[in-house]
């Protein structure tokens, strides 16, 4: 059963893979077993696929590297929930199509180690007997996570959503 | 500004000039992109997702890799990432600037590579740097860099925006740095989340000045900061400031914030989040192992000189290490020219490659578990040196350089008692 790992307000990219764990620094296939390296040592080793993030304010403050949220991806992780999200990590998490979503209602309500499941595609959020309605991205992004992410919407359309 | 349009932000104005459509927050726009940076660091993913659209750049000359955030190589991966990184530019006719020309940020604006009025997105988050001079500059990851890369354009939500307005006159001892570390505090680390930070502050800060106050707009969380064309950016650089740069009369902003600068202490960002600012006063005498003047927020020439001129007649403690980075070779040559290198390394400055140095915790100046560092950079989170154990203050070249010759953090007038005494 995938579980929920819990973090606290203003997660940075730092936090998420520090910078000497870049892929050009450690290499492309070993980079993502450094997630959360100094936060939370035991997290890269335990995370399973399904696994679902949630976090506070600000997740993915700092840095612009798109290594840090495709490490989550390669570890499997099946979405991030955070009250808000930084700008250009919340860009890399979508064009990566790792789905983010922003619901500050219910962090409070789920804890570390809470055992659910996550239905992308419905915003769904579910724990047991409870169920959590999460907000969906913006329209715009939504029509290019139709495809996958906004690369993919790119090479099929040659042209940005919207332009 | 016509009857029937409503009147506009600098974001707005902009991004509606480049898009050829009257944008406003919160519209889509899709806009041409005028120049594209790459970083080392980024470089390899970059080409990997250009590899995967079977594209290449559409606008080559409108692409700059700059090998910067590891200068030189440290390991034998850095240098294959940086190998390739070199190859992809000569063959495809990008821009290149190698190993030792200087911070990407830096050496863009040297170039005059952004410009009043431009679109520039760089591979780091530090690209609102561009800002300065009154380009819309953002930091975006490696598949959207691509993309820009590969169609000349990019999409950008119009943001809201917030005005900071800088009044009064700074004291002396008290930096642009300060008050960009004010200006932090009172927006907070995400204050500005998806927002323009638009600077007001007329005639005031050098182009430099100006520099450091849009690169440190990120660390609110904003998309870009720009600063209002004024004073020497309008008079010694040569720019052209089209009239639709400037944002209109009556513009509607999410949030109006005025900073006194005349009331200002030299201030510092404790770790471990940069909107964590103190007065300097209340931070003195925390003994300090290592101390770094460089980067992109502080690496210029005026950084240079501000902490030379505190190093003077002076010497490093013994139990500090002091490493000076100029930003670009441009600036070291300057430095090196007019003497201020032989002072800050009669003082015992140790000298670095113009680069982004140990800011990132990659190279140079890395920090051991319980070490203590005080850097003009711009971050200070969990491990951002070296060991999570480290930690990291933010301040401006002149307390840092009081710092280094105290070996405990202080200001330069403490400085003057302790060598008197």
């Amino acid at each position: 059963m995938p579980r929920v790992w819990k973090f606290p307000d203003s997660i940075n990219t730092d936090d998420i893979l520090p910078g000497k764990y870049a892929p050009f620094m450690v290499g492309e296939d070993v980079f993502q077993t450094y997630a959360f390296a100094h936060l939370r040592p035991e997290f890269a080793s335990q995370v399973r696929p399904g696994d679902v993030l949630v976090g506070g304010r600000n997740w993915g403050l700092g840095s612009s590297r798109e290594y840090a949220p495709q490490a989550l991806k390669k570890l499997g992780v099946a979405g991030i929930v955070a009250a808000s999200f930084a700008r250009i990590h919340y860009r890399n998490l979508l064009n990566l199509g790792v789905p983010a979503f922003e619901a500050p209602s219910v962090i409070e309500a789920l804890q570390d180690g809470d055992e659910v499941t996550l239905d992308v595609n419905s915003g769904l959020l579910v724990r047991g007997a409870d169920t959590f309605q999460l907000t969906a991205p913006p329209e715009f992004l939504r029509e290019a996570l139709k495809e996958g992410s906004i690369l993919a919407y790119y090479r099929k359309h040659q042209k940005f959503p919207g332009e | 500004m016509t009857p029937n349009q409503p009147p506009r932000t600098m974001a707005e104005k902009i991004l509606s000039a480049r898009s050829g459509k009257f944008v406003s927050a919160g519209d889509l726009a899709v806009v041409e992109v005028d120049q594209v940076m790459i970083v080392d660091s980024i470089a390899q993913s970059v080409i990997k997702v250009l590899a995967d659209l079977e594209a290449t750049p559409k606008f080559p000359e409108r692409v700059s890799f700059v090998i910067d955030h590891v200068a030189p190589a440290s390991t034998v991966s850095v240098a294959e990432a940086q190998k390739e990184a070199r190859e992809y530019a000569s063959a495809h006719g990008c821009r290149l600037f190698d190993v030792g020309r200087g911070i990407c940020h830096q050496v863009l604006m040297e170039e005059g590579l952004a410009r009043p009025g431009w679109i520039v997105l760089g591979s780091d988050s530090h690209s609102t740097t561009y800002g300065a001079v009154g380009a819309f500059g953002t930091g975006m990851g490696a598949t959207d860099i691509a993309l820009a890369a590969a169609s000349g354009k990019t999409w950008l939500k119009v943001p809201e925006s917030v005005k900071v307005t800088f009044a009064g006159d700074l004291r002396p001892g008290v930096s642009a740095k300060d008050a960009a570390l004010e200006m932090i505090r009172v927006l907070g680390a995400d204050g500005a989340t998806y927002m323009s930070v638009e600077i007001h502050a007329g005639d005031r800060f050098t182009r430099g000045e100006r520099m450091t106050l849009a690169n440190l707009c990120v660390e609110a969380g904003a998309k870009c900061g720009l600063a209002v064309p004024g004073g020497e950016v309008l008079s010694d650089y040569g720019y052209d400031f089209p009239s639709w740069v400037y944002p209109d009369e009556g513009a509607t902003y999410l949030r109006e914030v005025t900073i006194d600068l005349s009331a200002l202490q030299p201030r510092m960002s404790a770790p471990s989040e940069v909107d964590n600012v103190h007065d300097v006063s209340a931070l003195r005498g925390l003994k300090v192992d290592q101390v770094f003047i460089g980067t992109c927020t502080n690496g210029r020439l005026e950084d240079l000189h501000a902490a030379a001129d505190v190093l003077q007649g002076q010497r490093v403690a013994p139990h500090t290490r002091l490493l000076v980075i100029p930003a670009s070779s441009v600036v070291m040559e300057q430095a090196m020219a007019d003497g201020t290198l032989l002072t800050l390394m009669q003082a015992g400055a140790i000298l670095g490659t113009p680069g982004c140095g140990p800011c990132m915790g990659r190279h140079q100046g890395v920090l051991a578990p319980g070490e203590v560092c005080v850097s003009t950079s711009n971050r200070n989170f969990i491990g951002r040196m070296g060991a999570a154990e480290s930690k990291v203050y933010l301040a401006s070249p002149a307390v840092a350089a009081a710092t280094a010759v105290l070996g405990h953090i202080g200001l330069p007038e403490d400085l003057k008692v302790t060598v008197a005494s």
